[in-house]
């Protein structure tokens, strides 16, 4: 297969555009995509101070890199989780992300959420049913507010994560097989700070199939965590990501027109605020962050949770 | 006339002369969710394996 601008040798094909490119003019297009859709879908401007999540993994690594090529003022923010799963999941994931930054010369802020809040996820999931049966959703809780609170503490005008659109569609398919209206209303790719203490939230790579996101790492020879975290085995989310990737091979780009005809519909008012959306958000009594709980939030009560024998 | 497929920890025996797609095809493997790659570069799915090569298969699926 031939590269659609040169007519060298395609390293890709990305079936659902019909559009094959070489590893150079794919590195151009990667960052290209991505500054169209930061404007498109208005995220940020170049003054803007962002803050990257970054996991170690393939996407948030990819997207640090692209933001950082197109000349934005980037730090990245890396979560210590404290999962091992016997091969030093958490410890490995920091290396990738703190090796990534000293190369280029970067600010990585690491969060150690042991050290911090006196207990890592695992530890966490161990003190709820919830947490030891839907691990993702405790952690996910708990990325949730550190993030929050690190962009808000540093004066970020926005906090950046790497969801591609595997991930998006994954989670409206989830949410569509569930009819989970609320959170219907709040997918998208730009989160605005509609409430004080939340900081505005942006999703650049969110057009990108997964596929493309690692075959961006792999051509810039970014090198990320390869090993999956032990708590997602069996997630759900992977397995909705089988599915369409199995609606995508049968029809190409399935998964793009999923979403995009989502957003689309969401403009058209498809998904009209309900009245008990606008309910008013509170201020956590222990940390400070926007909740909807009366008192504190469920980080905060998460934390405070007696450890178990 | 064979090549080698890997992806992870599993290692598939197939035809050469096939393509990567069929390959995978055959395998049941969603060409959506792996990158394939000969001697660390990347290649499209219309390649055919050639007989006795390694194809290293790259997951790209993360979640949780």
């Amino acid at each position: 297969m031939k590269c659609k601008k040169c007519g060298g040798k395609a390293a890709i094909n990305m079936r659902q555009h019909k559009l094959a490119l070489c590893k150079e003019h794919y590195l151009d297009w990667i960052p290209a995509q991505t500054q169209r859709f930061i404007e498109k879908y208005k995220m940020f401007s170049p003054e803007d101070k962002i803050l990257v999540a970054v996991s170690g993994g393939k996407d948030s690594l990819a997207l640090w890199d692209i933001l950082i090529q197109l000349g934005y003022q980037a730090d990245g923010l890396y979560i210590g989780l404290g999962i091992d799963g016997g091969f030093g999941y958490s410890d490995k994931s920091l290396r990738f992300c703190q090796r990534y930054a000293d190369r280029h010369g970067l600010n990585l802020i690491v969060v150690d959420v042991g050290k911090t809040y006196g207990s890592t996820i695992p530890q966490l999931n161990d003190k709820t049913p919830r947490g030891k049966e839907k691990p993702c959703a405790v952690c996910g809780v708990s990325k949730r507010n550190i993030m929050n609170r690190a962009a808000r503490d540093g004066n970020y005008d926005v906090l950046v994560t790497g969801h591609n659109l595997d991930d998006e569609a994954a989670v409206l398919f989830g949410n569509t097989l569930n009819w989970l209206d609320r959170y219907l209303l709040r997918q998208g790719p730009v989160l605005e700070a509609e409430r004080p203490g939340l900081v505005r939230k942006a999703k650049p790579l969110f057009r990108f199939y997964e596929r493309e996101t690692a075959a961006y790492a792999l051509l810039r020879g970014i090198e990320y965590i390869y090993d999956e975290c032990p708590h997602a085995v069996g997630a759900k989310s992977i397995y909705y990501k089988e599915i369409l990737n199995q609606l995508e091979t049968k029809r190409p780009g399935a998964k793009l027109i999923f979403y995009l005809n989502f957003l689309k519909a969401k403009d058209r008012g498809l998904f009209a605020e309900p009245v008990i959306e606008s309910e008013a958000l509170n201020t956590c009594t222990s940390c400070g962050q926007p909740t909807t709980s009366p008192a504190k939030c469920a980080f905060c009560r998460l934390v405070e949770l007696p450890t178990p024998d | 006339m064979t090549a080698t497929l890997t992806l992870r920890n599993q290692e598939f025996e197939v035809k050469s002369g096939m393509t990567v797609r069929s390959a995978l095809e055959k395998l049941e493997i969603p060409p959506e969710s792996v990158i394939a790659t000969r001697e660390g570069e990347l290649v499209t799915d219309d390649e055919l394996i050639e007989d006795g090569e390694l194809i290293k298969l790259i997951s790209v699926i993360s979640g949780g």
